[in-house]
């Protein structure tokens, strides 16, 4: 533990000399919250529209924000106020919040330790590694600013007891992140076939109790939450603003998603046919501008609905859930919750980039069980990060991302070969020896040792002329045009690679036998 | 056969230390140049603060001064170049380099540098340039200086353990006291003690006229480096008296040095009066003994003596060089005597040590240069090298906290017990003065942590308004003095061990 501490401690020292740097405007949705739930009664909370940062996380987090608007006020209680509080940005509201997730990520912290706490001495500090030194938490929480370290940390949690066995309270801690935030409830399908299946099953009278506890416990930590809008008669405002269907497909960066290749497909369709002399109505809503209204964005492909996206996320999870349903293991559901995440974040609806944490954190601890998983992740933890860079668009960050990145990714190379030389390395497939044989590097020919196989290694090196180009060869070339076509190469580019893990994720799970 | 494959054993065990060796310092590379960078979103020395600002508005306006006038005229106070306003006053090679970064402030930023308009310039891009001027210097000389050093040092023992050397370079790249200073007041004490680490790898690897090349161009810099000199010049000419040849020798060094200097004051060189001006601007005797609360020897006895009161600033320029003198002298004489590696490093540090205490016009940031040779010891002296980094960073709260660099400062001296906690403690013969240590050292700890806090929060009282500063001087005083002391001894006791060690090889 007081190693863990150590890696902790220094990742702290970072994260408090970032203090002054760049913030986005979450960082005022977060202090207004403060404001709010400090200022207003709890029936008014998802009511009030002083800002046009209304409050749309679920009641957990809201009180959440209450808790910490306790210790906001005694330090400062302009920070807690509801008018005089708009876009406050002294340094010590600044200090105040930044701090306050420094702490907040105790909980990842703990929620690491329990994960790790079986493990063998190198996996155990790989895993410290990839995630205490997680450079997308850095740039998410402590630069761009969210809380997604204490919310992972509830999500590794809830998978430590799961691994463990501990079903009921895995389910219940799981209860409680949704209660945090909802976009994790991506992952509750795969939560009911798992314990429906390996806590309640077995039997007729003991799964019928079993159903019920768990019911039970699922039950009272909603009604704790939801229970006072109930009774104050807000539950359909609080849904309405948790839910918010009338943003758009895409989020105004596009996340690197499926979608992505859509609209880009239908673009690509609506200038070919134009150009052929077919009458197409280029619709006026730009998906540059992020939202988008009742009529259809798209020239030729059919329109996306909100439930065509449910639709294709479910069917992308079902082999999972089959998986699941058919041999529900513990030393599987790490992976299948991170498989339901990737599923979420490539096909759900008004996807944040952000939205990656929730399954390459996790991932972290597949990536240390083999060499191929370790390739696998190399390339993901990689992309998944540079994905973020639009985040962060000013000239003082550059160099912080850029170093998060190259540093991320050395400390990973070295902790993957240092784990791998050592150890016998798993069965290769055949594809990736051919290609590594073919590189005739010496230490592939080895078969052994942590090498990267060729196409990877071209596509990380088109990543680097990607940032070339968005950041050197664009502004050159073209100016102040087309200043859209650098983001959008960078979504698209990093797009590929999430699909491939996405695939590659599909397979490893198909492929796992049934004991 | 056997012995081919030993070789070849040796050979593959070589190989993978170095890349044990590249691989461990590129990454604590990065990680130390994440931390500058961190380091450097934070306000610089005078940030809003006019009419003077500060150290960051001296080194812009060297800029403009250099971009926009002829080299002869950067030393002379004119029209256009007003000296009393932030006037150049260190070696020419600071003002050369000065111009490069004016060439590349004014590519990007021309309002930044351009004549009498940009006085007291302060903006977004123009904080950000300036900020990288100093990060690139670094990258560029100080972190391949540490690389070399770590080579060299550590060519010779081919037992050092990896994680020792990767500990030695994090805490060479990770000095928070450097950090902070460079990248946070905003100076470019990299440049002048990479140039001087690099000559002490020089040295170390017997390339003499490499190091004399090197440390000139640092004397160049920075004229504080001259600290080091006294150490440089006993060593070399203790090696060099012990060659065939000795006149030959140390002719050979002068002439390096005296080319160097050539080389550097070119354009000054033309008449005795050019030259005499920038000697004067490099000397400034007018600012008195000492400046600030100082944690040095005139600095700390004024409180009973009242040294600038009671003499003329002439009869302290003598008292002050015949202290320094004095004081660096066994040092000097150990090294002249008996020159040796090691003994080389702790030269460095007891000659700095005697200079912070009793040159003239010293500051507190010039506890720096003590610092840097306690780092290049950092693995023979864990306990020296972590007292007197806490001390020297002790030493400079006050300056820092009117930077508003108090945030920097505590995430720094965090992470720098957060490094030294993993020491690499190898010594078991100072388990006697364990407990008496740890009860002084943890006493002493609590005092400046319980100063701190008042400082931060309390305010003086009017009759004494650096009372506080006063308090912590006395207390840094007292630990640097004890410090220099045991240095001092520790040089000695090296010449001890090696005639012990020659006595048992004649034995033997």
């Amino acid at each position: 533990m007081s190693e863990l501490l150590w890696f902790f401690g220094v990742a702290a020292c970072v994260k408090l000399l970032l203090i002054p740097s760049y913030h986005s405007t979450d960082f005022e949705v977060h202090r207004h919250w403060l404001a709010l739930t400090h200022s207003l009664p709890l029936s008014k909370w998802y009511s009030d529209e002083t800002s046009p940062w209304t409050l749309d996380y679920p009641p957990f987090f809201a009180y959440f924000e209450r808790v910490l608007s306790i210790f906001a006020n005694l330090i400062d209680t302009q920070i807690v106020h509801l008018q005089e509080g708009l876009n406050y940005s002294s340094d010590t509201v600044v200090l105040f919040q930044r701090i306050t997730v420094i702490l907040s990520d105790l909980c990842l912290l703990y929620g690491v330790y329990r994960l790790t706490k079986d493990l063998d001495s190198r996996r155990r500090i790989s895993i410290w590694v990839l995630i205490i030194w997680s450079p997308m938490l850095v740039i998410v929480d402590h630069m761009h600013f969210q809380y997604n370290g204490f919310l992972l940390g509830l999500l590794l949690m809830s998978l430590s007891y799961l691994e463990e066995g501990r079903d009921l309270m895995g389910g219940f801690v799981f209860a409680v992140l949704l209660c945090f935030k909802h976009l994790f409830a991506v992952a509750a399908p795969v939560y009911f076939v798992y314990l429906l299946r390996h806590y309640c099953w077995g039997g007729f009278v003991r799964g019928f109790r079993r159903l019920s506890v768990l019911g039970a416990v699922v039950v009272a930590v909603f009604a704790a939450a939801y229970a006072p809008f109930v009774y104050h008669g807000q539950i359909q405002q609080v849904l309405h603003r948790m839910f918010p269907f009338g943003r758009g497909l895409c989020h105004a960066y596009w996340a690197p998603n499926f979608w992505t290749f859509y609209i880009i497909l239908d673009k690509g369709l609506a200038f070919f046919l134009k150009k052929l002399g077919f009458a197409i109505q280029i619709p006026a809503a730009s998906f540059t501008g992020g939202l988008v209204g009742d009529s259809s964005p798209f020239a030729i492909l059919p329109q996306i609905t909100p439930l065509t996206t449910f639709t294709m996320v479910l069917l992308a999870l079902s082999p999972c859930l089959i998986k699941a349903w058919r041999d529900p293991r513990p030393g599987m559901i790490t992976r299948w919750v991170a498989y339901a995440y990737t599923c979420g974040f490539l096909f759900g609806w008004h996807v944040h980039e952000k939205a990656s944490l929730h399954f390459v954190i996790p991932l972290a601890t597949v990536a240390v069980q083999n060499l191929d998983n370790a390739r696998h992740y190399f390339l993901l933890s990689i992309v998944s990060c540079y994905s973020l860079f639009p985040l962060l668009f000013e000239a003082q960050e550059y160099p912080i991302k850029v170093l998060l990145l190259l540093l991320h990714s050395i400390i990973m190379w070295l902790a993957f070969s240092a784990q791998f030389t050592k150890e016998e390395t798993a069965p290769i497939k055949k594809k990736v020896d051919q290609l590594e044989k073919r590189s005739s590097n010496a230490t592939a020919k080895r078969g052994e040792g942590f090498v990267i196989g060729g196409v990877e290694k071209s596509y990380l090196v088109g990543l680097l002329a990607v940032e070339i180009w968005g950041q050197l060869l664009h502004p050159l070339l073209f100016g102040d045009k087309l200043s859209f076509v650098p983001l959008m190469l960078i979504s698209i580019y990093s797009g590929l690679g999430i699909m491939y893990s996405w695939i590659w994720q599909l397979r490893w799970i198909i492929r796992s036998p049934n004991i | 056969m056997e012995k081919k494959r030993g070789r070849k054993v040796m050979e593959d065990k070589e190989e993978v230390a170095h890349k044990g060796i590249a691989a461990s310092f590129l990454c604590i590379a990065v990680f130390a140049f994440l931390v500058r960078v961190a380091v450097s979103l934070h306000p610089y020395s005078g940030a809003g603060n006019p009419p003077k600002y500060g150290d960051f508005e001296a080194q812009r306006h060297w800029m403009e001064i250099t971009l926009n006038l002829p080299p002869k005229e950067w030393y002379s106070n004119s029209t256009s170049n007003d000296l009393s306003y932030w006037g150049l006053d260190y070696p020419p090679l600071t003002a050369y380099q000065s111009y490069v970064h004016g060439l590349l402030l004014r590519f990007f930023h021309p309002e930044a540098v351009s004549l009498f308009a940009s006085r007291g310039h302060e903006s977004y891009l123009g904080k950000l340039l300036m900020r990288w001027t100093v990060l690139s210097s670094d990258a560029l000389v100080f972190f391949p200086a540490v690389l070399y050093f770590i080579a060299v040092y550590y060519a010779g023992h081919s037992n050092g353990r990896k994680t020792d050397i990767a500990w030695h370079i994090a805490i060479m790249l990770l000095n928070p006291c450097l950090v902070l200073i460079d990248h946070g007041h905003f100076q470019y004490n990299c440049i002048s003690l990479g140039l001087t680490v690099a000559a002490v790898a020089a040295v170390l690897s017997e390339k003499e006229l490499l190091a004399c090349f090197l440390f000139c161009l640092g004397l160049n810099h920075k004229q504080m480096t001259a600290y080091f000199a006294p150490a440089f010049f006993s060593h070399l000419l203790g090696k060099c008296l012990r060659r065939q040849n000795p006149l030959l020798e140390v002719s050979k060094l002068g002439l390096v040095v005296l080319g160097t200097f050539a080389l550097v004051w070119w354009p000054y060189l033309h008449s005795m009066e050019a030259f005499l001006r920038v000697l004067a601007r490099l000397a400034p005797f007018e600012r008195g003994i000492f400046e600030d609360y100082v944690a040095n020897f005139w600095c700390t006895t004024s409180v009973l003596i009242k040294w600038k009161k009671m003499f003329a600033t002439e009869s302290l320029k003598l008292f002050s060089l015949g202290a320094t003198i004095s004081s660096c002298l066994p040092s000097m004489v150990q090294q002249i005597w008996a020159p040796s590696s090691q003994g080389f490093l702790y030269g460095l540090l007891n000659s700095a040590f005697s200079f912070y205490m009793f040159s003239f016009q010293v500051h507190e940031k010039s506890i720096l240069l003590p610092l840097l040779p306690a780092t290049l010891l950092a693995l023979e002296e864990p306990f020296l090298l972590k007292w007197i980094t806490l001390n020297a960073l002790f030493s400079m709260f006050p300056l820092l906290c009117r930077d508003k660099l108090v945030l920097p400062y505590i995430a720094l001296s965090a992470l720098f017990i957060l490094i030294c906690h993993h020491v690499p403690d190898r010594r078991q013969d100072r388990k006697e003065t364990r407990s008496f240590n740890s009860f002084m050292t943890t006493f002493l700890v609590f005092c400046s942590v319980v100063l701190h806090g008042v400082y931060l929060t309390m305010d003086p009282p009017s009759r004494y308004p650096f009372l506080f500063e006063a308090v912590i001087m006395l207390l840094c005083f007292s630990q640097f003095m004890f410090l220099a002391f045991y240095s001092n001894a520790k040089q000695w006791m090296l010449l001890k061990h090696t005639i012990l060690m020659d006595k048992e090889k004649k034995l033997l």
